[in-house]
């Protein structure tokens, strides 16, 4: 057995730029983040746009409307719980409403593949009105394109939305402060799971359903018991710890997590001990996250437990003045973890 | 799956750790062989809970960190190819080789594809007849029985268009390696307990003799860990140095003789390169000489792919225990997951990674600011 030198020990050069877009670009991650920051907002300039929100808070003619768009990629077209139409409507719609706003109008955009089936077609439309229904939204204008076979999945999306924002109602990470609490209206995960499943046709043993739901009903019960909240966010892709992420940062507050109360179903539990991810990192479609005030946390939890979409809801952790920008996880066994932004998707790990 | 629950249960968590903090003395430097149980000391503060004189040092048991970067680069030139499929587990698509990633071999239209076993890529290649499909087929003594079974079935149902890039590793000759270098600290090991369910106990007697240390046989909950600390340091304090199953739930003392046997089949030992610690005698496997048609190296003749490899990163020190991943210089500057100087910055399992993630409590941290939040 030679003895081992390590003063030679070298590894690779580092990869600091990527030439090309890759996946993690749209992963909602640090990716997706540098994307946005260093191309999409300096050529288009303009301060709303600075902001970086899900929606954008605007004023035309003296009324507050918010206005958001979203595309929507997801493969399989159906998925235990919903399809791309539901989260087409509920997608565009969940990020008004994390704007205060009560969703009103929705543009959607078809890009269909040729080739793919007309029944399948109708199918997500049908899912689309409905959903729109349900949500109280009216799908007003839209566009349909054609692409060739083998240049898309059988049915791309793009909705837009509009809605008013009450008076009185401001909600953006920079009102955040510290001695805030968090609360996350339900079980985390459901969506990326149930997907993941569906898609590398994995088995964990029960059927994990999609959580895809509109949340406008909701953060209007929410604002019912005060228009002060601080920020909300639905935490889709990058998973919850991506949504708290960007608000430390935004808000240039601690966020402090009691890891035991975040509340994960076991079912996705077990899939993500099994693939090696975080649920903390996995997406959902039909949950958010609320930033209150202290006096004020009760009673919009009591608020929440009480609207069907909030009934598991939970504090799970406040805001601090120590490590601004910066998400600490506290575990079950009494250590602290840095909770950071993935990078770009979450990957499974080998062992 | 309940059990997911039990081994993390934050009162017999405590009194384990009453028990080990009842039981030490001195310091002690234990190391945990495998990435897995690195990633879940970090992710559960196991490492702050502990008391001071116990240390752990964290091994060089991730798989993606140790994979060599000859080999990286040999998977980056035949997936760029564009009659294969390539075929990996996911983690391994961010690993950098000498220039690019498989991210970016995908990005430029390279068919690379994230698969959850080697026979959903044998079940692609049944699929695409006309096309080379390649797995990455890396890994410690856990992933390669697997793999092996698969180039034994592509054999047996006459699929001419699989192969395997191998570049699996096995555990004892690393523990070997590591107790032989002159700078060593390491005085027990938490053996990885999956490793032990495939290969059994048998290799480690010798070891735990040759080098005196306690070898305790763990697994990967944060009981499991704690158990399994809490017997290496009644060992070392007792002055024992015996080979100890501190995970009897999935590992059996022979092991699994079924996946011994498709291995010694289907592979053959071989030197092999590990990335930051260097070659180290019979500590791989290969196909064996009646597999060759199954090797992508010879398929692909991927010889003379030459690596490039910057002199910053630290990575070895940190694979052998020597030095904290806070400790280099370019940790959370010029090295973090976002632009990694070395793969244990890659990998979630390692160990720079998992302080990366779990410790950094500062923009750029320095060893002052990796304490626990008060």
């Amino acid at each position: 057995m030679p003895t081992v030198d390590i003063s030679g020990w070298t590894c690779p050069t580092p990869l600091r730029d990527q030439p090309r877009v890759v996946m993690g670009h749209g992963g909602g991650g640090a990716l997706s983040a540098e994307l946005v920051q260093q191309i999409f907002a300096p050529a288009f300039g303009g301060e709303i746009l600075a902001q970086l929100g899900d929606s954008a808070a605007v004023s035309l003619g003296g009324v507050r409307l918010a206005f958001t768009t979203d595309s929507y990629v997801v493969r399989p077209l159906f998925f235990p719980g919903g399809c791309i139409g539901d989260l087409a409507v509920n997608g565009t719609v969940n990020d008004l409403a994390m704007s205060g706003a009560r969703a009103a109008y929705l543009s959607c955009g078809f890009i269909l593949e040729e080739g793919v089936e007309m029944p399948v077609v109708a199918g997500v439309a049908d899912a689309m009105g409905a959903a729109a229904r349900a949500a109280g939204v009216e799908v007003a204008t839209g566009d349909t394109k054609v692409v060739e076979a083998g240049h898309g999945d059988g049915v791309y999306l793009n909705t837009a939305g509009i809605g008013l924002i009450p008076a009185g109602v401001d909600l953006r990470p920079q009102r955040v402060v510290p001695g805030d609490v968090v609360i996350v209206s339900g079980d985390i995960g459901l969506h990326g799971v149930a997907i993941m499943s569906v898609r590398e046709g994995l088995e964990f043993g029960v059927e994990i359903e999609s959580d895809c739901a509109a949340l406008g009903g909701l953060v209007e019960s929410m604002l019912a018991v005060t228009p002060d909240l601080h920020v909300l966010r639905d935490p889709t892709r990058g998973g919850l710890a991506a949504a708290l992420c960007e608000i430390a940062t935004a808000s240039a507050t601690g966020i402090v997590v009691q890891e035991r109360a975040v509340p994960v179903p076991s079912a996705v539990a077990n899939a993500c001990a099994i693939l090696g991810l975080d649920p903390m990192y996995v997406a959902n479609e039909g949950k958010l996250v609320a930033f209150v005030p202290r006096e004020h946390a009760d009673a919009v939890l009591d608020a929440m437990r009480a609207h069907p979409l909030g009934a598991g809801a939970r504090i799970i952790g406040e805001t601090v003045e120590t490590h601004p920008g910066m998400v600490v996880a506290r575990t079950p066994l009494g250590g602290t973890r840095v909770v950071d932004l993935p990078l770009g998707e979450q990957l499974p790990r080998i062992c | 799956m309940k059990y997911l629950e039990e081994f993390q249960n934050p009162e017999l968590a405590r009194r384990l750790l009453d028990e080990i903090r009842a039981t030490v003395t001195r310091p002690w430097a234990l190391m945990e062989v495998c990435g897995g149980q690195t990633h879940t000391i970090i992710r559960h503060g196991i490492d702050q809970l502990l008391p001071d004189e116990v240390e752990l040092i964290h091994g060089p048991g991730c798989p993606v960190c140790v994979t060599p970067l000859e080999v990286i680069d040999k998977a980056l030139e035949i997936a760029s190819r564009p009659d294969v499929i390539f075929c990996s587990f996911g983690d391994m698509l961010r690993v950098p080789g000498s220039d690019r990633d498989l991210f970016q071999v995908r990005s430029r239209g390279g068919d690379v594809r994230v698969v959850y076993s080697p026979l959903d890529a044998l079940k692609i290649a049944q699929q695409n007849p006309h096309r080379e499909v390649v797995f990455f087929g890396i890994g410690f003594e856990t992933t390669a029985p697997p793999n092996a079974m698969t180039v034994h079935q592509a054999r047996k149902l006459g699929i001419p268009n699989f192969s395997l890039l191998v570049s699996h590793v096995r555990v004892p000759p690393a523990i070997e390696a590591i107790m032989t270098s002159p700078s060593c600290r390491v005085q027990a090991f938490l053996a990885a307990g999956h490793v032990c369910s495939v290969m059994g106990m048998g290799e480690y007697p010798a070891l735990a003799d040759r080098f005196q240390v306690p070898i305790v046989v763990t697994g990967f909950e944060p009981l499991d860990i704690l158990e399994g600390i809490r017997r290496t340091v009644r060992q070392l304090e007792r002055g024992e140095h015996t080979v100890d199953n501190a995970y009897p739930r999935a590992v059996r003392s022979e092991g699994n003789p079924a996946a011994q046997a498709m291995l010694a089949d289907v592979f053959e030992v071989t030197d092999r390169s590990w990335r930051g610690i260097g070659t180290i005698p019979d500590s791989g496997w290969r196909l064996s000489e009646r597999y060759r048609d199954y090797d992508a190296e010879y398929r692909f003749s991927v010889d003379g792919i030459t690596t490039r490899e910057p002199a910053a990163c630290r990575s070895g020190e940190v694979l052998q225990g020597l030095i904290k991943p806070h400790e280099c210089e370019a940790f959370g500057t010029a090295c973090t997951p976002r632009s990694p100087l070395g793969a244990t910055m890659v990998s979630s399992e390692g160990a720079c990674a998992a302080y990366y993630l779990y410790r950094r409590l500062g923009p750029t941290p320095t060893p002052q600011e990796a304490s626990p939040v008060a």
